[in-house]
């Protein structure tokens, strides 16, 4: 049995008004959380209705378990979803329901009877079962439509942002949940959303799209510590972009320069970068440091433009002589911020600092 | 000033009802006039009715067009939910055009429409009687069931029929358990519609009738050429009352369906 459930291979689709998906290629692991993430219109949507044979791509293939399916209705396929409004019947009871894709399969009656009681137990909604879904709050709703797609343990759920509808706390209780269940049966997400939070506390590995195709695919840290395009590092998290010139190359690091200030960066594992090569450096807003007295090598100054105090932190923007603007945070009180118009100086571990696409992507 | 605004629609809305339902209200009480000349009221009978109910040619119109807006209105529903069905999941090139095309027969006046039936029916040799009866009167039926159901369709939530298949169940599956249960309101009222429709064709049925298939619209057509007879007022009210029930019947469902729409309304 293959370590890979499912493969989109060369997949492209075009509904008239230029390409919606352009040739995108993606492996997912069975037993897998994988997130598509994604501003709004990137594709999301459209490669998950692929997946499930809702939608038919123009070009190239969709294999599931080893097989062909591209051509499959979505009836004929090993896979359910979970629809972005919940999409429940609406003149069934909950009961009814869950046990629609069971009496689709001609289960009998005792084994339907217990199955739903099973799946309610599991979304704790035991004794919601003769409700209509018009009586149910939202949370419940999702949990009904959840429950409705796993009663045939698909090979693969797929989940439309499950979430998008629910309010802030809910939807952080529902996460958890969610988590807990793929983890407990051990069955394949394929989840979508467009929250990077959501996408970081859930995923095993995140697919971020743009523009109809994948700018990176990987575990949450590498993603968020190794961005590969500049786009994923706007993207995901509070990302500051200096562009900067390679001028050493030690064992774990490099020097740089921005302008004719040194700077330190994590080297790439690739070793791709020589000295003299220009690279775009990615140092996270909370991993920036400033101080009075310059920290050796570094010789990185900035002039504090303005302070904020937002519960629990302190948000600096500091303007480089070059004329970017940057932003430090998570550190600090109030009492403690820097006069405005002073001139600080900055510095990072440079194990914290990475060359975006390892000096290939990027810049 | 002020008081006028208030009193002006109260008494404008008396005025229409009066000139409305007048007319109608004479010939119930008609009906129940001990006077064959009807002119004046001369106190209440039901003698009427039991003549009404013992006339044999009548009871066979009657029978007759209840045959036919059953046949009709059956016809009819099935070829116009499958039409909206269909239409509403079909992309092709001109679909505005075909959709004008079905519609159209509502605004085309009967009378020209029993004409085209007469010299259709005549060109291919069906005889007249209550096979083309049926026919005709599904043909005009088809597009009231098509208008309503398709209005309830364009308002569907088209993910739910892809739920159902996501979850396995075959195009045919889906149609029954989720598309139809959903529509059905809409199919009901469509059916409503077409039964009165058909119930009280005149024009088109008086050029396909035939004459073994006379209707009951026809019969007491035919029944004027010699004055309104109090059997005739009498007929009239039954079918009165048989309208203001229907129409009671599918308020009630329409209200139900309301508030039951309300009530799942989006999450
Ligand atoms: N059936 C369709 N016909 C025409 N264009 C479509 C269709 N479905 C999607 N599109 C277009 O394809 C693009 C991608 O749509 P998609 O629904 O996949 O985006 P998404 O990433 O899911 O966005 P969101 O986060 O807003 O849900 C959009 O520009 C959309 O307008
Ligand atoms: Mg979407």
């Amino acid at each position: 049995m293959s370590d890979i459930l499912l493969s989109l291979r060369g997949v492209s689709k075009n509904f008239g008004e230029g390409d919606v998906l352009r040739g995108i290629d993606l492996d997912v692991r069975r037993g897998e959380f994988l997130t598509l993430l994604g501003p709004s219109g990137c594709g999301k949507t459209t490669t998950l209705r692929i997946i499930a044979g809702l939608t038919g791509p123009d070009t190239g293939n969709v294999i599931l378990e080893e097989r062909d399916v591209t051509a499959l209705p979505p009836e004929k396929r090993n896979v359910n979803t979970v629809f972005q409004n919940y999409a429940l019947f609406p003149h069934m009871n909950v009961a009814n329901n869950i046990a629609y894709g069971l009496r689709v399969r001609r289960a009998p009656k005792q084994t339907i009877r217990t199955k739903i009681e099973e799946m309610l137990a599991l979304v704790q909604l035991e004794g919601f079962a003769k409700r209509m879904p018009a009586q149910l709050s939202g949370g419940q709703r999702q949990r009904v439509a959840i429950a409705r797609a796993l009663v045939c343990n698909p090979a693969l759920l797929l989940l439309d942002e499950p979430l998008g509808a629910l309010d802030l706390q809910l939807r952080r209780q529902m996460q958890l949940e969610l988590k807990r269940l793929q983890e407990k049966l051990g069955i394949t997400f394929v989840y979508i959303t467009h929250d990077q939070e959501e996408a970081l506390n859930m995923s095993d590995r995140i697919a971020v799209m743009n523009d109809g195709g994948f700018e990176q695919i990987g575990a949450p840290d590498v993603i968020y510590e190794q961005p590969a395009t500049r786009f994923v590092a706007q993207f995901i998290g509070q990302a500051n972009l200096m562009e900067a010139r390679v001028t050493q190359i030690h064992e774990n690091s490099l020097t740089l320069l921005h302008g004719d200030q040194t700077v330190l960066a994590s080297a790439p594992s690739d070793g791709a970068l020589k000295a003299g090569d220009s690279c775009l450096l990615c140092v996270r807003t909370e991993r920036l440091h400033y101080a009075e007295m310059p920290h050796a090598p570094f010789t990185l100054t900035g002039m504090v433009m303005e302070n904020r105090y937002t519960g629990g932190a302190l948000i600096t923007r500091i303007r480089l002589p070059s004329g970017e603007e940057w932003t430090a945070g998570g550190h600090g009180r109030a009492d403690e911020a820097p006069a405005v118009g002073s001139t600080v100086h900055l510095w990072w571990d440079p194990a914290q600092a990475a060359v975006v696409g390892g000096g290939r992507g990027g810049a | 000033m002020r008081k006028r605004r208030v009193a002006f629609p109260p008494i404008y809305l008396a005025i229409v009802l009066v000139l409305m339902y007048l007319p109608i209200l004479m010939v119930v009480l008609y009906s129940f006039n001990d006077s064959r000349t009807s002119a004046t009221w001369a106190g209440f009978t039901t003698q009427w009715y039991e003549k009404l109910f013992r006339n044999q040619s009548m009871g066979q119109a009657l029978l007759n067009s209840m045959q036919l807006a059953g046949w009709s209105v059956a016809a009819s529903a099935i070829i116009g939910t499958l039409g909206a069905v269909g239409m509403s999941k079909a992309r092709f090139r001109g679909k505005g055009a075909v959709e004008t095309a079905t519609t159209l027969p509502i605004m085309i006046p009967e009378i020209i429409l029993g004409i085209a039936y007469l010299a259709i029916f005549t060109a291919i040799g069906l005889p007249l009687g209550m096979p083309a009866l049926v026919i005709a009167h599904t043909t005009f039926c088809v597009p009231y069931v098509y208008i309503i159901v398709k209005g309830r369709l364009v308002g569907a939530d088209p993910a739910l029929e892809e739920a159902a298949r996501d979850l396995g169940a075959s195009s045919l599956r889906v149609f029954f358990t989720v598309t139809l249960p959903l529509i059905l309101p809409a199919v009901l009222s469509g059916m409503l519609l077409s039964l009165a429709m058909s119930l009280d064709d005149l024009v088109i049925s008086f050029f396909v009738s035939g004459p073994t298939s006379t209707t009951l619209p026809l019969k007491i057509y035919s029944g004027l050429k010699t004055g309104v007879t109090p059997e005739i007022n009498a007929l009239c009210t039954l079918m009165l009352g048989t309208v203001f029930l229907l129409v009671a019947f599918s308020q009630l469902m329409s209200a139900k369906r309301v508030k039951s729409e309300f009530k799942g309304g989006t999450p």
